[in-house]
């Protein structure tokens, strides 16, 4: 039983630290790779909002260049700027950076795809009737992807908590720290379980209300 | 608004040479008409009206509205110089994210109107395009012609000098085009609209326009009013668009109750035969011998697959012993005979 307890708090507080690590974490992504997608978005000649093709090409190339590097690499590099930022390297809200750096272009590319897939007939009637440029990706571009952002946005997230679990391997705590420390060099194979279970639920729980939300935003129109 | 277009030219690069699709083209458009733009695709209608409307910048000539050059205007007062025109598509082009409402709202938000003007405004202007009681419609529960009637409306929310119509009826069926077609000239009187409709469709010049424009290879090879280029087409391509025009049965009976009557109503006969009939001179033949005359109203024949069936559309002028008999007589030539109120004789 008390053996029982004791998961039960090793879990629970390992699914909170989770929990907090991927939300802040895609909640930083998205602040830095929504821009960026925006950008990458009207910058690219091909769909002629506000064509820059020298800046396009130099933001593809970066992050071509992030999203090629393993995230675990990735996050040892990043290691000295969450010492900078935060003042440690160990540690959940220290993993919140790398995380979030780690997911950035990720995100970035889902917001231009989803920004792309938009009609360009759409785009060209807005030009037509006199938008300006925030206006086109502001009233017409953002609201008409909306669907496809949803369903970005999960993706994203779903994402992030598979990142989190690799965070745990460089001390970030959390379930996938859990699964290492106790389920694997402890062979407690019920925390192993226990850990695998805990997230898989979560991401079963977010896939079906992102899925939900996008469903519902295609239904009203 | 007048438009005035000034020896404009667009070159787009292609692989190793220059494609010019608008080549040197200068039109005056006046104010307050419908001005038709003909061509077949790649004639380069689009690239015209793009620069027409101010969507792009030509390589080299002006484009005036009422007198002011606004082709070389910078960014910024293009916005807003594109406020006071409107336009609609093919494809209608309309926000899946927004309803009817929010469709003919959106050119008043982005132009910094008060909500309670715009409730007002596209309610308004639903009732013009006769979608009244229509706000809260998703696109996609709306038909075709629907659709094109809140771009209309959306169109011209903004109470603009210049409507431009790009193929707006091409993706319509030819009643729904009728009815388009008849709302843009409905709309086109009532507020004093110059309306500039880019198409390939001869039909669409015949019924709405007023003055022409023949596209070919990016230039003008014919233009001036409907009227002169229907009489005297001067150009082959403006022949093989008149040639090409169709006229549903429906326009024919219509254009031949218009005509000046000669006879007596019950004289008028709708005559229909089948195949080689189509290649005889039936009705001279009759005509010698009953000494009945005919008067075509109006005719058409429509080529099956692998038959031509034939309508005409005549007067009988005859006593009634010498019209009985050319009826006889046109019966044993296979031909079907029905009178004026569709009863077949």
């Amino acid at each position: 039983m008390t053996s029982f307890n004791a998961m039960y708090t090793l879990v629970g507080n390992a699914t909170l630290q989770t929990l907090a690590m991927v939300f802040s974490a895609t909640f930083f992504s998205l602040l830095l790779g929504f821009p960026l997608g925006i950008l990458l978005c009207i910058s690219d000649p091909s769909t002629g909002i506000s064509p820059k093709p020298i800046v396009f090409k130099v933001l593809t190339r970066i992050v071509n260049v992030l999203r090629s590097f393993p995230f675990i690499i990735l996050m040892i590099l990043i290691f000295p700027l969450s010492r900078i930022i935060i003042g440690t390297s160990i540690g959940t809200s220290a993993s919140v950076i790398p995380l979030s750096i780690a997911a950035a272009p990720f995100v970035a590319r889902i917001i231009e795809t989803a920004l792309k897939e938009v009609d360009p007939g759409l785009v060209q009637a807005a030009r037509a009737i006199g938008s300006t440029k925030l206006q086109i990706i502001f009233k017409v571009l953002i609201p008409e992807a909306l669907p496809s952002l949803v369903a970005g946005v999960t993706l994203t997230i779903i994402n992030i908590i598979g990142y989190s679990a690799m965070a745990g391997a460089i001390g970030g705590g959390g379930l996938g720290d859990l699964a290492i420390r106790y389920g694997y060099q402890r062979f407690r194979t019920d925390i192993m379980i226990a850990s695998v279970l805990v997230i898989l639920i979560l991401v079963e729980i977010i896939q079906f209300f992102g899925t939900r939300i996008s469903n519902n935003l295609m239904k009203k129109r | 608004m007048d438009i005035r277009l000034q020896k404009l030219k667009k070159y787009y690069p292609s692989q190793n040479t220059m494609i010019k699709a608008v080549d040197d083209i200068s039109i005056d458009i006046p104010s307050n008409t419908i001005y038709g733009i003909i061509g077949k695709s790649g004639a380069g209608k689009s690239s015209l009206i793009r620069l027409i409307s101010l969507l792009e910048k030509p390589d080299a000539g002006l484009v005036f509205y009422n007198d002011e050059e606004v082709s070389s205007l910078c960014e910024k007062e293009l916005v807003l110089k594109r406020r006071e025109v409107g336009m609609i598509f093919q494809n209608f082009n309309l926000f899946n994210s927004r309803n009817a409402f929010g469709n003919v709202a959106y050119p008043l938000e982005i132009n910094g109107k008060s909500k309670a003007f715009i409730e007002k405004r596209v309610k308004e202007l639903l009732d013009l395009v006769g979608l009244s009681g229509r706000e809260d419609a998703p696109m996609s529960t709306l038909s075709g012609g629907q659709k094109q009637r809140v771009a209309i409306a959306r169109a011209l929310a903004n109470n603009p000098g210049i409507l431009f119509c790009d193929e707006a009826t091409s993706a319509l069926d030819p009643q729904t085009t009728k009815s388009i077609l008849g709302l843009l000239r409905d709309i086109q009187k009532k507020i004093g609209l110059t309306i500039v409709m880019i198409t390939h469709q001869m039909e669409v010049v015949r019924d709405v326009c007023e003055w022409v424009a023949v596209l070919d290879e990016g230039q003008v090879v014919e233009k001036g009013l409907v009227k002169d280029i229907f009489a005297r087409p001067k150009e082959n391509i403006t022949r093989e668009f008149l040639s090409h025009m169709h006229y549903t049965e429906a326009e024919i009976k219509e254009q031949s109750e218009k005509t000046l009557l000669w006879s007596k109503d019950e004289a008028a006969f709708i005559l229909r035969f089948i195949g080689e009939k189509t290649g005889e001179p039936i009705l001279s033949k009759i005509s010698k011998k009953t000494n009945v005359d005919f008067n075509i109203r109006g005719a058409s024949v429509a080529h099956l697959l692998d038959e031509e069936v034939g309508t005409l559309y005549v007067d009988m002028l005859g006593s009634e012993v010498e019209i009985s008999e050319a009826i006889q007589l046109l019966k044993t030539e296979g031909v079907q005979i029905e009178n004026t109120k569709g009863e077949i004789l």
